[in-house]
């Protein structure tokens, strides 16, 4: 049998989770104070999770590495949140939501988790508008909704091109509404740095005051990772300069299991990398392929500019190949089209771009209309490039964006450490092998809102934990201080020739062409072995200036490199264990004639989660088998 | 393009703080602000000196975290702009750029560029917020808000919380920053319940922050990389007034 529990309730899909609920063993209202409940991050997930909580009564201690718990990435999420409402009356369901999702992660997730998130996407409308949300409105007032990739239906609402910022500034001021009433403490500027487990239970936290320097402990009943993604292994990346691996990485090093690290999402939409000083990419949202056109032109190497090219010179050859979907294929399958047209010699710009272009919307819709919709998009676009897409296409590429893979949880959002729960992002729990755009934001507040207060409720009542208090002068944290200042001496002293970034740099180069859109047996063995070549160079070369009381922003960066260099050799030992082709993982040797991806089911239906043995000893591959008791696995297609 | 820079160096909040000068020979246009740090700070390690401390996150405009006075502008000389979206095609070889953090009692540099902006957590923590659990909520459509105020409180709520209004404004007001948050509230139903305690508790801590007085002077509408409008500090002012006629405690 497994070592992996799901812990999947039993009954019809529809009523596992109100069953699972009713079943949990709860904390009487007045007991909840005396426990301590560890956020770390502060994100969708985070924020969320922290303002529930402590609104049920628990006491609450959320951390961030930002100044401020406003500023975490989910901020930038532009284009909208799905949700089941059927608002439009176009026949969407909870079960349309779940079939949906569970299809666009290419079979790769469970259904019970997913059956949850589609249920529970209702509900979260109704907390962020109750909260003032301002989500777009039709004329008569009631919310409007648009089209993401992946579905027939409209269920994605939205806030313009900010929906993320608008989400997170509900879930920020229900925290702070907590943290005036004295049941929430926020610790910005504080980056976790280690894991303390007393007991066989994560009960504290390390972390560094990025400040002082100051090396803090934090005890707790529960920690609750919300950390978000690892796109940044790629170092160039539509995530913020700061996210970063650390806080999950350390977690698997200290036990906890790490899913499917190979599931990585490619964006088919982002504005191309321009030069060798560059720092990240930006996305361009989703939700313009409503109304954009993505082509090429007909001829290789066709140096006409755009408006030159007649229609009859055009390929649009998503529209050509998926005509069911058209311009609103997955993420992954958008991706790939576009890399084999520029591969093929297709491409425009420098021969890495397609054209995503509006013409057409334009003259039907008007300027007006357009601007309404993507107004701060097109504005960003203009920004950055110089060239005004009302007149001209948007010339695009694909990028890294989102990372499904993540520490392995159960039902109730617990890893394989008791008392540690991973939320949002940094989990791998919904989206299989590929995510369906507006699933993010839906997922994170659906983990943070309405499914850990529930649980993590659970393992406090049934661990009793009221009766197991610790704090911090507990030896276990001595061990694990010691660890963390050992590195960070380490780090200062090695005094070499290279800056951090020079290694992220190369780090990401070669994950970016081995580990990319495409990936082969042979490409991931020889980036297994650059990877180990550049970290060893990294502990003897690198150089990291000032010290470690103070604030280091190279002390920072260096620490999360280092994580990230040895993680990106999972990521790339998973990619090279999983021989078929799903999702956002597409392997060479395994593809149709048609250059699509060929899944292989009888052999990998299944959650490859990592157990860390010691450095440099290989990890072992733990198996999570996936049932499909109420969808049938057909190969994807959008044709 | 070749640069020379000024920049406001301070190792931490107690120390004096300083300009130093460097040149930079090799810059292009198509790096944004931020990148062309980046490359500063490359060149400064490569040379074993200290590099320049900034603060910055997303890269695109929406995080709020870069926080950058140059040359004597919050952001840069571009409207509606963040420093991390500006970008180097709008100077020109030879020139001279001068770089400093925000500057105001209620914002302590931390070091060289990165200032400390908890204040106006605080500010957010006195009232702004709609008092609402997980788990209350009515159906969303039973809400109705005519589009039109919708799209006022979202334009107010697009607020990054950045800080350059206060560093624009010569009294170091925190106004336009409040008025966003108590605008966005005071348009939607959500928020009419709390809509006089908001503004007055909200206000009230402003003072206490150590934020100076509003003589509207509309400099930080000018440097406000959100497109904050001063309409909203001329909402707040009728809501604070309203709620001081009629509040009952
Ligand atoms: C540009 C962009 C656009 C997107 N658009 C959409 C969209 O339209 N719809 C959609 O559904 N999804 C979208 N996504 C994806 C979605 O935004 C994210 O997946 C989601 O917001 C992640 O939320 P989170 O709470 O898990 O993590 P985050 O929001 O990333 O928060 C992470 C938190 O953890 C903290 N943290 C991290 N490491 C540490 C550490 N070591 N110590 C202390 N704190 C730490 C950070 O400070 C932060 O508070 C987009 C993503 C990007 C990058
Ligand atoms: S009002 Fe404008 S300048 Fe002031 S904090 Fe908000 S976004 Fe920044
Ligand atoms: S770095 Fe996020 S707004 Fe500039």
């Amino acid at each position: 049998m497994s070592v992996l529990q799901s812990n999947v309730p039993d009954g019809p899909l529809s009523e596992k989770w109100t069953r699972h609920k009713n079943n949990l063993k709860l904390i009487a209202p007045n007991n909840k104070r005396k426990y301590n409940i560890i956020v770390v991050g502060t994100g969708l997930a985070g924020g969320a999770a922290a303002a529930s909580l402590a609104e049920m009564g628990y006491n609450v201690k959320a951390f961030c590495y930002q100044d401020s718990a406003r500023r975490a990435h989910s901020i930038a999420a532009q284009g909208g949140i799905n949700a089941a409402k059927n608002y439009p009356n176009d026949g969407d369901s909870v079960w349309r939501l779940f079939y949906d999702t569970i299809k666009g992660g290419d079979y790769r997730a469970r259904e019970a988790n997913v059956y949850r998130l589609a249920e529970v996407s209702a509900n979260i409308i109704d907390q962020c508008v109750a909260q003032g949300v301002p989500f777009a409105r039709e004329y008569g007032g009631l919310l409007a909704n648009r089209t993401f990739g992946g579905a027939q239906v409209s269920r994605t609402f939205y806030a313009r091109g900010q929906t993320g910022q608008q989400l997170l500034l509900g879930a920020y001021s229900a925290l702070m509404r907590q943290v005036a009433k004295g049941k929430a403490q926020i610790f910005s500027r504080q980056e976790m740095l280690d894991l303390v487990m007393v007991d066989g239970m994560a009960r504290g936290i390390i972390t560094r005051n990025m400040v002082t320097g100051e090396i803090e402990r934090h005890a707790g009943d529960a920690v609750l990772l919300c950390t978000g993604g690892y796109g940044n292994v790629y170092y160039l990346s539509t995530n913020a300069m700061g996210c970063n691996v650390t806080a999950t990485w350390r977690c698997y090093k200290r036990g906890a299991y790490y899913a499917n690290p190979c599931f990585t999402q490619i964006h088919p939409t982002c504005i191309p990398v321009s030069g060798d000083y560059q720092s990240k990419l930006t996305l361009m949202s989703e939700s313009l392929r409503n109304d954009g056109r993505v082509w090429v032109p007909k001829k290789v190497d066709d140096n006409r500019p755009p408006s030159q090219i007649p229609e009859e010179d055009r390929d649009y050859y998503l529209e050509r190949r998926y005509p069911a979907f058209g311009n609103m294929v997955p993420r992954d399958v958008a991706s790939r089209a576009a890399k084999e047209r520029c591969d093929a010699g297709y491409g425009v710009g420098e021969g890495k771009a397609v054209y995503l272009d509006f013409k057409r919307a334009i003259e039907e819709q008007g300027e007006k209309a357009i601007e309404a919709k993507y107004g701060n998009l097109f504005h960003m676009y203009k920004k950055i490039t110089n060239e005004n897409p009302y007149e001209t296409p948007m010339k695009i590429y694909p990028a890294v964006h989102y990372t499904m893979g993540g520490l392995w949880v159960d039902y109730n959002l617990e890893s394989t450490l008791k008392g540690l729960f991973v939320l949002g992002e940094a989990n791998f729990s919904d989206h299989g092998a590929n995510r369906l755009g507006a699933s993010a934001l839906m997922q994170g507040l659906a983990d943070g809102y309405f499914v850990a207060p529930y649980t993590v409720g659970n393992h406090l009542a049934a661990n009793d934990l009221e009766r197991k208090k610790i704090d911090t002068k507990n030896p276990a944290f001595d061990a694990v201080e010691q660890d963390v200042r050992g590195r960070i001496d380490t780090l200062l002293s090695i005094k070499g020739r290279r800056s951090v970034d020079s290694f992220h740099r190369e780090l990401g180069l070669t994950m970016w062409d081995f580990c990319g859109m495409a990936r082969s047996a042979d490409g991931l063995r020889q980036a297994i072995e650059k990877i180990q070549t550049i970290r060893h160079e990294f502990w003897e070369n690198v150089h990291v200036t000032g010290t470690g009381q103070e604030l280091n922003q190279e002390l920072e960066k260096a620490g999360r490199v280092a994580d990230f260099l040895e993680f990106g050799e999972l990521l790339a030992r998973d990619a090279l264990a999983r021989e078929e082709s799903c999702g956002g993982h597409f392997r060479e040797e395994h593809q149709t004639a048609e250059n699509e991806a060929r899944r292989d089911d009888e052999n990998f239906a299944h959650v490859a989660a990592w157990e860390y043995q010691g450095d440099d000893v290989e990890p072992v591959r733990h198996k999570e088998e996936l049932e499909f008791e109420n969808v049938q696995l057909t190969q994807r297609s959008y044709k | 393009m070749k640069l020379t820079l000024h920049i406001w160096r301070q190792p931490n909040t107690e120390a004096d703080g300083e300009f130093k000068t460097y040149e930079l020979p090799d810059v292009s246009e198509h790096m944004s602000f931020l990148e062309m740090l980046d490359v500063l700070n490359e060149k400064l390690i490569s040379e074993g000196q200290e590099p320049v401390a900034f603060d910055h996150d997303c890269r695109e405009g929406i995080c709020g975290t870069c926080s950058l006075m140059i040359n004597g502008q919050a952001h840069g000389p571009d409207r509606e702009t963040t420093a991390c979206q500006l970008h180097m095609r709008r100077f020109k070889d030879g020139d001279e750029i001068w770089i400093e953090p925000w500057r105001a009692k209620a914002f302590p540099v931390i070091k060289d560029l990165v200032v400390n902006r908890s204040a106006f957590d605080r500010i957010m923590q006195a009232g702004g917020y709609v008092s609402v659990n997980t788990g209350n909520a009515p159906d969303a459509n039973s809400t109705i808000v005519p589009k039109q105020n919708a799209d006022l409180a979202f334009d107010a709520a697009t607020c990054i919380g950045c800080g350059a209004c206060v560093a624009a404004c010569k009294n170091a007001s925190a106004m336009l920053f409040l008025s966003a948050k108590v605008s966005q509230l005071a348009l939607l139903p959500q928020g009419q319940p709390e809509r006089k305690s908001r503004a007055i508790n909200m206000l009230k801590q402003m003072d206490e922050e150590g934020f100076g007085n509003c003589t509207n002077t509309n400099e930080c509408e000018a440097a406000c990389p959100a497109g904050i409008s001063v309409e909203n500090i001329a909402r707040l002012n009728r809501q604070y007034v309203s709620a001081v006629l009629t509040s009952r405690d």
